[in-house]
């Protein structure tokens, strides 16, 4: 993996020189940061693992763990101005701390194996690790302490709250919990959109193509007539699972996803309908368009499990056992239904 | 409570129909017997649903275990238990797929994964 440049000079500490990184963003940082949001060098986007400092730091100084995805790394950074710390960067393969913590490369043995690298017994006169909560799936901290003499304290959820904890000022009472705000989930909207297209525009291309066939005559004049709606009809049931489901998540009845996707999608329709969209379309035709786009949305709705903040492997198994299969049908049903609609 | 403003307070997270996931299907079982109450799943809890009562663990709110598998790891005493793994749906795909345990196929095996956290 070829390492993203963030150090801008450097200290000695123990006889070893360690890169220093700013708490500021450059427009570079921003640009990336906003691209891997878009899946721009999203799985290339990682800084080299080690040992780093922000601002000064001395033997005394805490110790912060972190993951070598650029985005979570620059996250934690921005939030340590005027601070002096050691960070830690573990070897996650370019992927966020709490992901990593659940495949377990952000784990006790590559932080084990970091300490000791890294010769931080050397560089600091205390034996405590500042670990983020969201790395506990990964990390056993008795073992680390165990295995390095290192003592781990679980720091907060968002590096936001690193500051006040760190100068032990009041935090948030529940800042040891995962929130899924609003603004959260619409920025995660956006990869569930740019990864899904690539799946989508073929099939909205399928539609779009028979659609000039009507009564088993083709006519270009049916593209423009039909075609078009079809196309949005399709396009608004991807955008009501991939986008509108994860935005408006809470209010959305059900609690498995599929069904808030399902859902999310009839109603998009029945609004459709208010607006006299449908009104072109045959029955068959209507159904076909309803099958095959409903599909779509409870499938990207069912996508958003993994980028969601509370969702069990046990749940999304037990919804998918149902759900895919369901999809599948409704998929196929609406594509033979289109196909029957023109050339039968 | 418009929907872009932060949730806080009583309601945090529960507004209207609420950021809840399944009922009755997580795999996570305590051991009060074994447990020393020395708290440190209930810190690392993501979900925050564990408390010491009388210095043994007990499980608050179970339909909200994510089965994140944090306090598990951090158990020394093997109090806790529970079958941990990602919910996400694209990981299930890939692992029916490759035949394995559902897991992202993202960057450490050298692929490219259509979808994964990042």
């Amino acid at each position: 993996m070829l390492y993203q440049k963030v150090a801008t000079g450097s200290i000695t500490a123990a006889g070893l020189s360690i890169p220093v990184i700013p708490s500021t963003w450059t427009f570079r940082d921003l640009l990336g940061a906003v691209g891997v949001r878009f899946n721009r060098n999203r799985m290339n986007y990682a800084v080299q693992p080690g040992l780093y400092a922000a601002g000064k730091p001395d033997k005394d100084s805490p110790v912060l763990v972190s993951a070598n995805y650029k985005l979570s790394f620059d996250t934690l950074r921005k939030n340590l101005t005027g601070q002096n710390v050691w960070i830690t960067v573990l070897d996650t393969k370019g992927i966020n701390v709490w992901c990593a913590a659940g495949k377990g490369t952000f784990g006790t043995d590559e932080l084990v194996k970091q300490v000791k690298d890294t010769g931080l017994e050397q560089i600091v006169n205390h034996r405590k690790l500042i670990v983020p909560q969201l790395g506990a799936p990964g990390i056993a901290a008795h073992l680390v302490e165990q295995q390095t003499g290192f003592k781990v304290v679980y720091g907060p959820v968002k590096a936001k709250h690193i500051p006040a904890f760190l100068n032990k000022r009041k935090l948030p009472p529940d800042f040891r919990k995962v929130r899924f705000p609003f603004f959260d989930r619409l920025i995660l909207t956006a990869l569930e959109f740019t990864t899904g297209l690539k799946y989508v525009i073929p099939v909205l291309a399928f539609f779009f193509l028979f659609s000039g066939i009507q009564n088993r005559q083709f006519d270009m004049a049916n593209w423009w007539r039909f075609g078009i709606y079809s196309v949005v009809v399709l396009f608004l049931g991807f955008l009501s699972g991939a986008v509108l489901t994860p935005a408006l998540l809470p209010y959305i009845p059900g609690r498995a996803f599929v069904f808030k996707g399902f859902i999310t999608n009839i109603v998009v329709l029945i609004l459709l309908n208010l607006f006299s969209v449908l009104q072109i379309f045959n029955i068959l035709d209507l159904i076909a368009l309803g099958c095959t786009g409903s599909a779509i949305a409870a499938f990207f709705a069912m996508n958003f499990t993994g980028a969601s903040t509370y969702t069990s492997l046990s749940g999304v198994k037990k919804e998918m056992r149902y759900a895919v299969p369901l999809e599948i049908v409704l998929f196929a049903a609406g594509v033979i239904l289109w196909l029957v609609g023109r050339l039968v | 409570m418009f929907f872009w403003q932060k949730p806080n307070g009583k309601n945090a997270g529960t507004d209207m129909f609420g950021l809840r996931y399944l009922k009755n299907v997580t795999t996570l079982k305590t051991y009060p017997g074994k447990c020393t109450g020395c708290g440190v799943c209930t810190l690392v809890c993501p979900q925050q649903i564990l408390k010491l009562q009388d210095k043994k663990i007990l499980v608050i709110d179970k339909d909200g275990c994510m089965e994140c598998g944090a306090c598990q790891r951090n158990c020394e005493f093997d109090a806790i238990r529970v079958r941990a793994g990602v919910g996400c749906a694209a990981a299930v795909i890939q692992g029916a797929l490759k035949k394995t345990e559902p897991a992202c196929g993202c960057s450490c095996s050298g692929e490219k994964a259509s979808s994964c956290c990042g």
